[in-house]
């Protein structure tokens, strides 16, 4: 039993130092809500709607997406 | 296929918005960090409280430059994926591995001790917080390692092959790009550079106190160990920065050229200490390579070669050649790799086809001048020559305030020692000056680097209008203007918090 407690101890300890340490941020309380708000345009918006992964979307196998670079690089090249 | 200019520059200048934009934070993280770390190094060796404030005082700035910083970089992969997927797909397999270590190791390691660090003041014991810190400061300069050895390798990329069936560079050897003498130059000149901004940080506001008689003592201590590490670190950038010079001539020696507005090359070579570029200046045409210019004799010739007499070449000669110098020019190289690429597109057909025979041949053909293929995509060679007035004054302007910040750093050393830093207005106003000119010399720093090696995005196999996906300009457009909104509103929140938090100083005793 005790050994059980002490295994729970850890983690609860470290919980307890996140919460009392957010808790009592002072600047540090407008920082994260700076950080979650950049957070949100970056992922939820930016990546979302704007910043596709290119190869990743338009095509399905590595071979088609080595295939379309290969397609890129030769038909680009200086005739 | 066309490639749509229009599309390649909005994305450039996209990619050179974000890194120079997340450029603002990281070098005051790589720096102040270890200042935090020598600040409360010495509260835990005097126990005095005084030392404790002032500790506590430059980790809060600390932490809104790391809280508004973060993450900015990301920003910078999602435009890999978007921007510039061919250069992602040809090169993913090498530049992928250091920027997933830095990602695993900056979050390990910082953010556990990051926690530790703000929460655990009286919390955990003088010598564990401590411990943190210093893994802190650690931890940051191991991140900008990782970077900077992916920077390295597109710089001079080692270690690698071209596989032309998958049509990506795959790694060979991992040794070989972790100790690229590029990388291992750019990251030590990098980070004592960084230091040099983190310390210039610290003098700065302190000065600004001093200027108003506020926090004299807080100020004075903070100037003195501030210019201690700033004189050390300056002096490292200095040695490390000729080290690079060093490296750039030897693998770079087209950016090497324009940083110096060398057009022919000599034996012997003077190094131009000031000048004017004669705007009229072209490759390949007559003329002066300068209105005006003060140049120290041979000094180009000992940077580049070590030796008083060595030959280093100009534009002229890597754009034309120099059979003499034994110099092969872009003109050569891009009929080799029109070679490499015509054979890369029979290899295709053929392995289409299932045609070995044809392959095989192809194949060798490709081996022949696979090292050239990035040329075959130039459409004259004249494109191999960078900005030079851009690379030139950027240049020039880091040299003088990286000159400069030494004879100032030791005067703050003087003084300092003296305690007399308070009596003095001119110093004052000397150090409040010594941030805006350092900032200004880091961010150039990159702009030198990135803009001195183009057209490549890797040296001598990539060229950028090649690696760019090929995506409507509109769209990189939009995003552009969407990220300016972004960064200046975060660039308008830093600074108001950050001069709350100045005005506000040290908690009172």
């Amino acid at each position: 039993m005790s050994q059980l407690s002490h295994f729970f101890q850890l983690p609860l300890r470290v919980f307890c130092f996140y919460k009392d340490g957010f808790r009592r941020m002072k600047v540090g309380k407008t920082l994260w809500l700076i950080i979650g708000l950049k957070l949100f345009i970056m992922f939820a918006v930016l990546r979302l709607f704007f910043f596709p992964d290119f190869l990743g979307t338009n095509f399905s196998t590595d071979q088609q997406r080595a295939d379309y670079v290969a397609e890129q690089i030769t038909g680009t090249a200086q005739e | 296929m066309e490639i749509d200019l229009a599309s390649v520059n909005w994305a450039q200048a996209q990619f050179a918005l974000t890194a120079l934009y997340h450029w603002l934070f990281v070098p005051i993280t790589l720096g102040l960090s270890f200042l935090c770390a020598f600040f409360e190094s010495i509260y835990v060796k005097t126990g005095s409280k005084e030392w404790k404030r002032l500790t506590h005082f430059w980790m809060t700035l600390f932490g809104i430059n790391f809280a508004i910083g973060v993450a900015t970089g990301i920003i910078l992969e999602f435009e890999f994926g978007t921007n510039w997927s061919t250069y992602s797909w040809m090169m993913g397999d090498i530049f992928g591995a250091p920027l997933a270590i830095e990602g695993i190791a900056a979050f390990f390691l910082e953010a556990t001790f990051f926690a530790v660090m703000f929460f655990g003041w009286n919390r955990v014991s003088k010598g564990f917080h401590l411990f943190a810190t210093w893994m802190v400061a650690i931890g940051s300069s191991l991140s900008a390692l990782w970077i900077l050895v992916a920077n390295g390798w597109m710089q001079n990329p080692v270690g690698m092959r071209f596989n032309p069936d998958t049509v990506r560079f795959e790694m060979e050897n991992f040794f070989a790009v972790i100790s690229n003498p590029v990388a291992i130059s750019k990251f030590t000149h990098t980070t004592t550079s960084s230091f040099v901004v983190g310390a210039c940080f610290v003098i700065s506001i302190s000065c600004w106190y001093l200027l108003r008689k506020k926090h004299v003592r807080m100020a004075k201590r903070s100037i003195a160990v501030a210019a201690t590490f700033g004189f050390i670190a300056a002096i490292a950038t200095a040695v490390t920065g000729d080290e690079s010079g060093y490296d750039v001539a030897v693998y770079q020696p087209m950016k090497l050229a324009a940083v110096e507005g060398l057009y022919d090359g000599h034996e012997g070579q003077a190094i131009v200490a000031f000048g004017i570029l004669n705007p009229d200046k072209k490759p390949g045409v007559e003329g002066p390579e300068f209105t005006y210019e003060i140049a120290i004799p041979k000094g180009l010739s000992f940077l580049a070669t070590r030796t008083l007499n060595g030959f280093v070449p100009g534009i002229n000669d890597l754009v034309y050649g120099n059979p003499e110098h034994n110099v092969m020019g872009a003109v050569e190289k891009i009929e080799k790799g029109k070679l490499a690429v015509a054979a890369l597109k029979d290899l295709k057909a053929a392995a289409k086809e299932g045609d070995d025979a044809a392959k095989a041949e192809a194949l060798t053909r490709f081996e022949a001048n696979s090292d050239y293929m990035g040329w075959g995509y130039m459409k004259d060679p004249v494109d191999a020559v960078p900005s030079v007035p851009t690379a030139f004054y950027s240049f020039h302007y880091m040299v003088y305030v990286g000159s400069f910040i030494i004879f100032a750093m030791f005067l703050f050393l003087i003084f300092s020692r003296r305690g007399s830093m308070d009596r003095h207005v001119w110093l004052q106003l000397l150090g409040l000056l010594c941030f805006p000119l350092m900032y200004a010399a880091s961010e150039l720093g990159w702009v030198v680097a990135e803009v001195g090696r183009q057209p490549w995005v890797m040296q001598g196999r990539l060229l950028t209008d090649v690696a760019a996906t090929k995506i409507d300009a509109g769209h990189v457009q939009a995003t552009f203007f969407i990220f300016l909104v972004l960064f200046t509103a975060l660039a308008i929140a830093e600074v108001s918090i950050m001069i709350k938090q100045i005005n506000l100083g040290p908690e009172a005793e």
